[in-house]
């Protein structure tokens, strides 16, 4: 099942500067997961060493807020697009 | 000239250049500007600032950009009155008021947006941008038609009329997204990462941006005769605000200009988008995201980026946070303006709702030297009393017709 993850300026480094990546996976956990075997390196930048969400990282699936969601089991279906977006803006 | 040395994470350290850079590229924790305080604190003095323009400018050594012709319409130096009748309805001691309503565009907003345009311009910026509840899209929009930059707005969809045409006439680009205050920034938080040649003030320049609240805390210090009050009461919408004054008083001491002092900050935000204040009464370590409901659109931000930044400061100087319903809020509203004289739109009501509530709790003290921080034009929200303030009668032009309405009023002499 492919998903798009939408990937963040500051991870574009580890995408060869791409803003969207088709992964596989059921869930934003398994998304994230296959975004870090496509691209090593986006695993310790996303998650802290519990392999929690890092507090300052939003992610999004269908432009709803995984927190208000199921979090990383939040289920994602083929052609929904995972955003990931630096949390810290606005005010 | 600037002191600043560079950009840093909050979170992890790494160190960054002055440059157009808001999160760590590592971490994604929030970059704060680093200056030479020691250099600072050599060149600074109380005369010096005192001999400054009557804006936040006159604290230019303590900003992140240095420009001989800011892009300035007059922010900062707004009145810092004393509220002796509202001190006595709620049982306090010596309480001010800092009215920025009194800003170029009626909100605290223009102190932010005057460094960040400015520093956009130094940058190379031709566009301004921002997500905004209304306040900062009408500062945005002036200031960069004072600066001959081009903007581009973008607000929730159930603004207040006021803010939308405040925001409109200056002739930029106002784009209306149907969502709430929380979509809108995740747009433009991806919209930045799109179009980067665009200065979008709380995004990409949120690092210089933020700073400028600093100049409320160097504002009441200055006024107070360069000294600290007790204890301050800041509105929270994203926690900017109230993180960076409590920099602001960290700062003074650090280069000399004020004794170091013990401010005690404490939060106030509507019931109806609580995230802080429920962090606080829980005890909780993170911060929770919520979906608002309060007329204080404002303050309405679900999911405040420095709302864990903000909970650390409150605990930390020993305040409190609360929050307030939307009746208290217009009574806060009803209240400062029958007793002091000044209109607030509804974040100021939730200001004054949440001091009256923590001062009938004890948690701000009648010993105490208060300060609230009362930061938007009650103007821009009108709607919010309607029904509930309007004519006491409406009469014919006759002299019958006033006695018949105000007798009772005459009779008791209440009129005077």
């Amino acid at each position: 099942m492919s998903v798009t993850v939408r990937v963040p300026t500051q991870l574009r480094t580890l995408t060869g500067g791409l803003g969207e990546v088709p992964v596989d996976g059921s869930t934003v956990g398994e998304a994230l997961k296959a975004l870090d075997a496509a691209h090593p390196g986006m695993a310790e930048r996303l998650f802290d060493e519990e392999g929690r969400l890092r507090r300052f990282v939003n992610v999004f699936v269908a432009d709803e807020d995984v927190r208000f969601l199921e979090g990383l089991d939040t289920p994602v279906g083929p052609g929904q697009t995972v955003s990931i977006v630096p949390a810290v803006a606005g005010g | 000239m600037s002191y600043v040395t560079g950009l840093r994470c909050r979170e992890c350290g790494r160190q960054y250049p002055a440059e157009a850079l808001h999160v760590c590229d590592f971490c994604f924790g929030p970059l704060e500007v680093d200056y030479d305080y020691e250099r600072i604190a050599a060149t600074v003095t109380r005369a010096r600032i005192e001999a400054g323009p009557r804006t936040i400018w006159r604290y230019g050594d303590l900003l992140p950009v240095d420009d001989a012709a800011p892009v300035d319409l007059g922010a900062g130096f707004t009145p810092l009155v004393r509220a002796d009748r509202l001190a006595a309805e709620l049982g306090l001691g010596e309480l001010w008021i800092k009215n920025d309503t009194a800003n170029p565009t009626g909100s605290f907003k223009d102190r932010v947006v005057s460094v960040a345009l400015t520093k956009a311009r130094q940058l190379g910026f031709k566009v301004a941008a921002c997500a905004s509840t209304g306040n900062l899209a009408n500062s945005v929009a002036a200031h960069a038609a004072r600066a001959g930059m081009g903007s581009i707005v973008l607000i929730p969809h159930d603004l207040e009329e006021a803010k939308v045409t405040m925001t409109a006439v200056y002739g930029g680009t106002v784009v209306a997204v149907r969502g709430s205050y929380d979509d809108v920034n995740r747009l433009c938080a991806e919209l930045a990462s799109e179009h980067p040649s665009w200065a979008f003030v709380n995004v990409n320049v949120r690092t210089y941006y933020s700073e400028g609240s600093k100049t409320l805390a160097f504002e009441v210090a200055e006024q107070l005769g360069w000294t600290a009050p007790d204890h301050v009461v800041v509105p929270i919408a994203s926690g900017s605000q109230l993180t960076k004054v409590a920099k602001g008083f960290a700062e003074l001491a650090k280069v000399g200009l004020i004794e170091p002092a013990e401010v005690r900050i404490s939060g106030a935000q509507a019931a109806g988008c609580a995230p802080v204040a429920t962090a606080f009464q829980t005890g909780a370590d993170a911060i929770a995201p919520v979906k608002p409901k309060t007329i204080a659109k404002s303050l309405s931000i679900g999911n405040p980026a420095d709302g864990w930044y903000a909970l650390d400061v409150i605990r930390r100087t020993g305040g409190s946070c609360a929050s307030v319903t939307d009746d208290e809020i217009i009574e806060g509203i009803r209240l400062l303006a029958r007793t002091e004289g000044i209109f607030a739109e509804t974040a100021g009501g939730v200001t004054i709702a949440t001091l009256a509530k923590l001062a009938a709790t004890g948690e701000v003290r009648r010993d105490e030297r208060v300060v609230a921080l009362v930061t938007g034009h009650g103007l821009k929200t009108v709607e919010a009393l309607s029904g509930t303030v309007g004519p006491t009668a409406s009469i014919e032009a006759t002299l019958g017709d006033f006695d018949a309405a105000l007798g009772d009023e005459l009779a008791a002499g209440s009129l005077g």
